[in-house]
């Protein structure tokens, strides 16, 4: 019964504990940047006049959404990586950071651009008109016009889809690489699974999500368009 | 109203069909525009009169006929299609002001963007048109934060910023207060006299009467009648002209 309420765990694997949490972060951060830049791409391509960019877009979005992500981690690296050696480094460590993150942001990206593609339909289609009336390209119209205004209005949702990634990293353990959740996952290994142990790291996914979910809202609100 | 010399038309619509599915909404339409000609088209709600200014800039794609601005054929995409519509304005019932742009900043995003003037030019020039069209102490507010009136005088503006060869129109005062129709209209007014082409669908017979060289009757996608402003409003020589105007004249 004592070592169920014991803490002391969390203080004496304090380094490893937030070395875990260094690498959440890193993983996060990086493969949001990724995503919302593919997002971005898959969304230009799902509203293009060209047929084939719709439809790869289309595509790519239907296949990446209704897969889980354990699923295309596992392809990331066990198959893409392992099997059919497609190594990013030579250090294994390094390898499976990377493939980590080709898997979630690859995965992440397909809800960014349906998060966009809502946002979009919310721009008035006179906004596009006007662009394409004074002698914008499609290009320039969806890049200076239709997008800006876009990403306004779906800033609250792309920071659920920010706060869903960031929960998401814990599946990497499945690609081989060591995050916040797989220091939990060793420390119920060497000192059992205890509720401390448990709190603790529940805290730590709090202290970062949380504030994200604020900022967002707040910037959701900053950077509403008004009409 | 200016005269100008040169006789060949800026544009000339010849037979055009346009369908939006089963609706056959512009049918054999033939019109030529000549240069520094404002042209009124008038008629009752439906019958293809903002269908045929679109086409003009080719927003909308017509299914058949042909349409030449300035000597050379509408261009179908791309580039080209771009460069057309950099040298035809347009000015919408809506305003359609990119929202989240400043007053300044909508009046330079096309020099810049699309001719590829520079920023202190752009502004420059963008300032002095704002100051024309009475807006210039507007200029680094947020399209939300202005009137109906004062919205749709700063779309004039950026139409005019590109240099555009003819501005076209949609019923610009169609959405306003009535207390601001008449600022509005006075611009336009204004860039008549400067020798503007403009092709203008709006039911305001005084601008029609003031500005207007020729007035077109559109009804159920067909060009009804053409005529002078006066010859029109008082003298009518269709049926369905002379009904269209005497429910307009009663309110
Ligand atoms: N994009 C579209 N798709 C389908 N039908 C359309 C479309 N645009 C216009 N129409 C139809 O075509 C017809 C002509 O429309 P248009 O807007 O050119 O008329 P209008 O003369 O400008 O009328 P109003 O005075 O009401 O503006 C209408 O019946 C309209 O409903
Ligand atoms: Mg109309």
């Amino acid at each position: 019964m004592e070592s169920l309420l014991d803490f002391g765990p969390l203080v004496q694997e304090f380094a490893t504990i937030l070395a875990g949490f260094w690498s959440t972060i890193r993983l996060t951060v990086m493969s949001a940047v990724l995503a919302l830049v593919l997002g971005t791409v898959l969304v230009a391509m799902r509203v293009s006049p060209t047929p084939v960019l719709r439809s790869v877009g289309t595509f790519y979005v239907n296949i990446l959404r209704n897969t889980p992500l354990t699923l295309v981690l596992l392809l990331c690296a066990l198959g893409l990586s392992d099997t059919l050696q497609l190594t990013l480094s030579r250090d294994p460590g390094i390898n499976y950071y990377w493939w980590a993150i080709a898997g979630l942001s690859a995965y992440t990206a397909a809800f960014v651009c349906e998060a966009l593609r809502a946002g979009i339909n919310t721009v008035p289609v006179g906004q596009a008109e006007a662009a394409r009336a004074i002698g914008l390209t499609f290009t320039q119209s969806l890049r200076l016009i239709v997008l800006p205004q876009a990403f306004r209005s779906v800033i609250a949702p792309l920071g659920s889809i920010l706060i869903a990634l960031t929960k998401n990293t814990t599946i990497v353990i499945v690609a081989g690489y060591i995050e916040a959740s797989a220091v939990m996952k060793q420390m119920f290994d060497d000192y059992g699974g205890t509720l401390p142990i448990f709190l603790g790291f529940a805290a730590g996914y709090m202290v970062l999500t949380l504030p994200t979910g604020f900022f967002f809202g707040w910037l959701a609100r900053r950077l509403a368009v008004v009409r | 109203m200016t005269e100008n010399g040169d006789a060949t038309p800026l544009v000339r619509v010849e037979n055009v069909n346009k369908s939006f599915g089963a609706l056959h909404v512009l049918k054999d339409i033939n019109l030529t525009v000549s240069r520094g000609e404002v042209v009124v088209v008038i008629g009752p709600s439906g019958g293809g009169k903002s269908t045929l200014c679109r086409a003009l800039n080719r927003l909308e794609a017509i299914d058949s006929g042909s349409i030449v601005f300035d000597g050379k054929p509408l261009p179908a995409e791309g580039r080209a299609l771009a460069r057309l519509r950099s040298d035809v304005g347009m000015v919408f019932q809506s305003f359609n002001l990119f929202a989240h742009k400043t007053i300044i900043d909508n009046v330079t995003l096309g020099p810049i963007k699309v001719r590829g003037v520079s920023r202190e030019q752009a502004e420059r020039r963008g300032m002095e048109l704002l100051e024309r069209v009475g807006i210039a102490s507007q200029a680094h507010k947020y399209p939300a934060q202005l009137s109906g009136g004062q919205q749709q005088r700063v779309a004039i503006a950026r139409a005019l910023a590109m240099e555009p060869k003819m501005i076209l129109f949609d019923e610009p005062t169609s959405a306003l207060d009535p207390e601001m129709v008449q600022e509005v209209l006075d611009v336009m007014i204004g860039l008549a006299r400067d020798g503007m082409t403009m092709v203008v669908v709006t039911h305001e017979m005084g601008f029609a009467r003031r500005a207007a060289n020729r007035v077109v009757f559109m009804s159920d996608g067909q060009i009804v009648e053409e005529n002078t402003p006066d010859e029109f409003f008082t003298n009518a020589r269709t049926d369905r002209a002379k009904d269209f105007l005497s429910k307009i004249l009663t309110h």
